[in-house]
């Protein structure tokens, strides 16, 4: 792709470069890990977000995170009973999802990696529907349009282009949403994000770019991804970057709705560097103690996000003893509900594989087809295609 | 192995836990027959060639029988463990223990998608329909065509070439499968396809037969209950090196505890630092930085005891050795003049050894001339050890894991990282007095980092 300055649609504000943006503070940190509230002249901008917030807000937040939680964990589990294919955890990243996934509005478009199930969570898709995909048994599992929620895309950043081609129709169309695209920091060395940045800069694009830097991509460490912090590498592009504690759900969701609120202005792309851990696995088939230490793990483990907001929640008198306990009924209700609805799913077609492919089939593919259905044959115990 | 039929009793399969793959091996069972089971209890562990991972029971239930001891390997698909969920049920049939392992060849090829290679080990298969072979009856050669094909039988492995090459036999009129290998594993190079031209009367016996497999360690087993492993390589020079070093230098080992937490932050902003970025920052950099310090202080603990000439040769140099675990055993790679190194060079020269070390790349001059080592027992999760001194060497610090625990900070206790550190020296030139000052001082160094800075 190229960029042609002549065809490049005037921004509705000011045209040439813009101010260098400033990258104070180093980390938007509302809620530090032991669960204070913290208030810095640095964070004001930001701040100014969640200043109204009100304990119901708040539990709603821990809510979330603490569903979302659950429900992964259960997908973990029915990974390892055969009943899913893979599934890829969100285990430490829920406040990064929840905190940008409610600083959406319905009419807002969401472009996700193949991990926004907290983010799935707040646009109200039911989390059965994410595992249908997992399982085998359909292509996406819901209408992205009925939740302004993409399918979940596995090849890696190319949804931040999407991102970026929806959000120059969304301002074509002259309306007020915004978009957010959402990829990890293994991602941030894609050509595709890189194509995302110059676009979404160039045409001032309504799109946050918000990157879940979790510091590993598979077993690639992010020191070995970039050299200057990954928020930074916005301003060569010619737009504000910001880094916040990915941990702290209060400071992703202050951060996000400034950002979405200088998308809707006009005011064009912004990218959010949420700095968080991947807790797990990187999917059910990697395994992390080959490749990280103990260590590494313990220290964020002081972080969590769940944790920190319980612990504020507590010290505020937000929530008693009533409100973590009915919480705790309804996430074992809900991992409940995701077994049962997953173990009530049809077994995967095996050779669903070969269709869809070719519109008019193929040779080759007929060939491998038949080999399989020989191999699938061959065993004493062969019960139809399971 | 028997097969539940009973209405009441669930069988629960080996899935696939990884992407494409077609066995694992148990590792261990956490219930036993009899056992109460419910819904998501983890019942066994289970490793394959990706990773060791944990099984959750679909079912609530009684344990009626594992059909398979520890160490099988088991492909996908195979029941591996009978659950009787009808609930009220009496006790169990009688609970028989895992039945032992059967005796039986080992494997030929698996398929290993990461990580370090596939232990050999016991295997069971999922029965194969038809004139196959079995793996429980088959003779050692029929078990190994039957694997080439990689689970079709008796299929006649592809001979290995690449695709240019292929196209140059094909152009000639060369069948591929009567070409012996000169490459690299058995890979048919351009050259050898030239020779089969030109020597079309090759042999018979040579050019049909395949080459024979190099020889792996293959494990014999006298009876079903023990396993003999031939002493040689790393293991044979590691067992070496123990017992001269423990029976030749008198070992003391002394222990402390200490808050880390100053460290622990320190690492986190140095993560962040300009000078660090693309670099390995981790504890254990700061406490091989923090051991160098108090070896400048303490000098005297960085030599080694020359037996022949009677002397203590004190050593105005560090080369600071790191114990690794590494696919091919333990070693212990050092870095020379640790002494001279910034942070930053330190960090460098630390992640290289590591990643040498991981890779099995750890060249014989990265092994020798150490002066002191670092063993970082704390990555296995334990406490501490008593470490056994690299020979030639007078101490060695073991650094166990570090936890959040309660500790006193400030006059309160508080939630602190705290670790556990082990220094043993030689005793016949370090006298318990050096070897403690040692110790305290890298303690005080993790518990205060800012005295790298005073001490440095």
């Amino acid at each position: 792709m190229t960029v042609e300055s002549t065809a490049a649609r005037k921004p509705r504000r000011s045209a040439g470069t813009k101010k260098s943006p400033s990258t104070k503070p180093e980390l938007v940190q509302l809620l530090t890990p032991e669960g204070k509230r913290v208030k810095h002249a640095e964070n004001a901008v930001y701040d100014k977000y969640v200043a109204d917030i009100t304990p119901e807000d708040l539990r709603g937040l821990y809510r979330d995170m603490v569903l979302t939680r659950r429900f992964d964990a259960e997908a973990t589990s029915l990974q390892r009973q055969g009943e899913l294919g893979l599934w890829a955890s969100l285990l430490g990243q829920e406040a990064a999802q929840i905190g940008s996934g409610r600083a959406l509005r319905d009419d807002d478009y969401v472009f996700p990696t193949y991990r926004e199930h907290g983010v799935a969570w707040c646009r109200g898709v039911d989390p059965t529907n994410l595992l249908g995909m997992f399982r085998g048994v359909n292509n996406g599992g819901w209408d992205p349009n009925s939740n302004n929620f993409q399918l979940y895309t596995i090849v890696i950043g190319s949804q931040t282009l999407h991102a970026t081609g929806y959000a120059m129709g969304v301002a074509k169309d002259g309306t007020d949403s915004a978009v957010i695209a959402y990829f990890g920091d293994g991602a941030s060395s894609q050509g595709d994000v890189a194509e995302a940045f110059t676009f979404s800069a160039v045409y001032n694009a309504p799109v946050v770019f918000f990157c879940q830097n979790n510091q590993w991509a598979i077993s690639e460490p992010t020191e070995k991804q970039t050299r200057v912090p990954l928020y930074q590498r916005a301003q060569g592009f010619g737009f504000p970057g910001v880094r916040v504690d990915g941990n702290d759900v209060l400071a992703c969701l202050a951060v996000t709705k400034w950002a979405l609120e200088r998308a809707r202005s006009g005011e064009g792309p912004t990218l959010v560097e949420a700095y968080t851990y991947r807790m797990g696995a990187h999917t059910t088939s990697d395994d992390p103690t080959r490749y990280r230490g103990d260590e590494e793990r313990l220290a964020w483990e002081a972080k969590d996000p769940i944790l920190r907001l319980r612990q504020y929640l507590e010290s505020a008198n937000h929530a008693d003893e009533g409100f973590f306990a009915e919480l705790e009924a309804e996430s074992e209700a809900l991992g409940r509900r995701v077994r049962e609805a997953v173990r009530a799913m049809p077994d995967p077609d095996h050779f669903a594989i070969f269709e869809n492919a070719y519109a008019d089939g193929h040779a080759l593919v007929d060939e491998e087809r038949a080999q399989f259905a020989a191999y699938q044959a061959s065993f004493a115990d062969a019960e139809g295609g399971k | 192995m028997t097969t539940m039929t009973e209405a009441s009793v669930r069988e629960f399969k080996m899935p696939d836990v990884g992407e494409g793959l077609t066995e694992a091996e148990i590792l261990k069972w956490y219930v036993q027959p009899g056992d109460k089971v419910t819904d998501g209890q983890v019942v066994c562990e289970v490793e394959t060639a990706k990773a060791a991972v944990e099984l959750p029971i679909p079912y609530d239930g009684v344990v009626r029988e594992l059909h398979f001891p520890e160490g099988t390997t088991v492909d996908v698909g195979t029941s591996i463990i009978a659950v009787d969920v009808s609930g009220g049920a009496a006790a169990p049939a009688p609970a028989e223990a895992a039945p032992e392992p059967e005796p039986e060849q080992p494997q030929g090829r698996q398929p290993v998608l990461v990580g370090y290679g596939v232990a050999q080990s016991l295997t069971k298969r999922r029965p194969r329909k038809g004139p196959q072979v079995t793996v429980q009856e088959a003779p050692l050669q029929a078990v190994q065509i039957e694997l080439n094909g990689h689970g079709s039988a008796a299929v006649k492995e592809r001979p290995l070439a690449k695709p240019p090459v292929r196209k140059l036999a094909k152009d000639l009129g060369v069948d591929l499968a009567t070409v012996v290998p000169s490459g690299p594993d058995g890979i048919i190079t351009r050259e050898d396809v030239h020779a089969a031209v030109a020597a079309p009367k090759a042999p018979e016996p040579e050019v049909a037969a395949p080459a024979p497999a190099a020889a792996a360690p293959v494990a014999t087993y006298d009876g079903a209950r023990e396993t003999r492993i031939p002493v040689k390589g790393v293991r044979k020079a590691t067992a070496a090196a123990m017992v001269g070093s423990a029976f030749t230098a008198p070992h003391v080992t002394e222990f402390v505890t200490v808050d880390v937490t100053r460290t622990m932050k320190l690492v986190e902003e140095l993560k962040q630092d300009k000078d660090m970025q693309g670099l390995r920052v981790n504890p254990l950099l700061l406490i091989a930085k923090a051991l160098l310090v108090a070896i400048k202080r303490n000098p005297d603990v960085n030599a080694s005891w020359d037996e022949a000439n009677q002397e203590i040769v004190v050593k105005h140099y560090v080369n600071l050795g790191i114990a690794a675990a590494t696919p091919r055993g333990l070693i212990v790679p050092n870095i020379k003049d640790a002494h001279d190194k910034t942070l930053p060079q330190l960090a460098e020269s630390l992640g290289e050894l590591v990643s040498t070390a991981r890779e099995g790349k750890t060249s014989p001059a990265a092994m020798q001339g150490g002066t002191v080592t670092i063993t970082n027992v704390g990555v296995f999760g334990v406490d501490t050890g008593t470490p056994i001194l690299n020979p030639g060497e007078s101490a060695i610090l073991a650094v166990g894991a570090i936890k959040l625990q309660p500790w006193v900070h400030k006059g309160k206790v508080k939630p602190r990282q705290v670790t556990t550190l082990a220094l043993s020296f030689d005793h016949r030139l370090v006298d318990g007095e050096l070897g403690s000052k040692v110790l305290a001082d890298v303690a005080a160094i993790l518990e205060q980092p800012k005295r790298l800075i005073t001490w440095a």
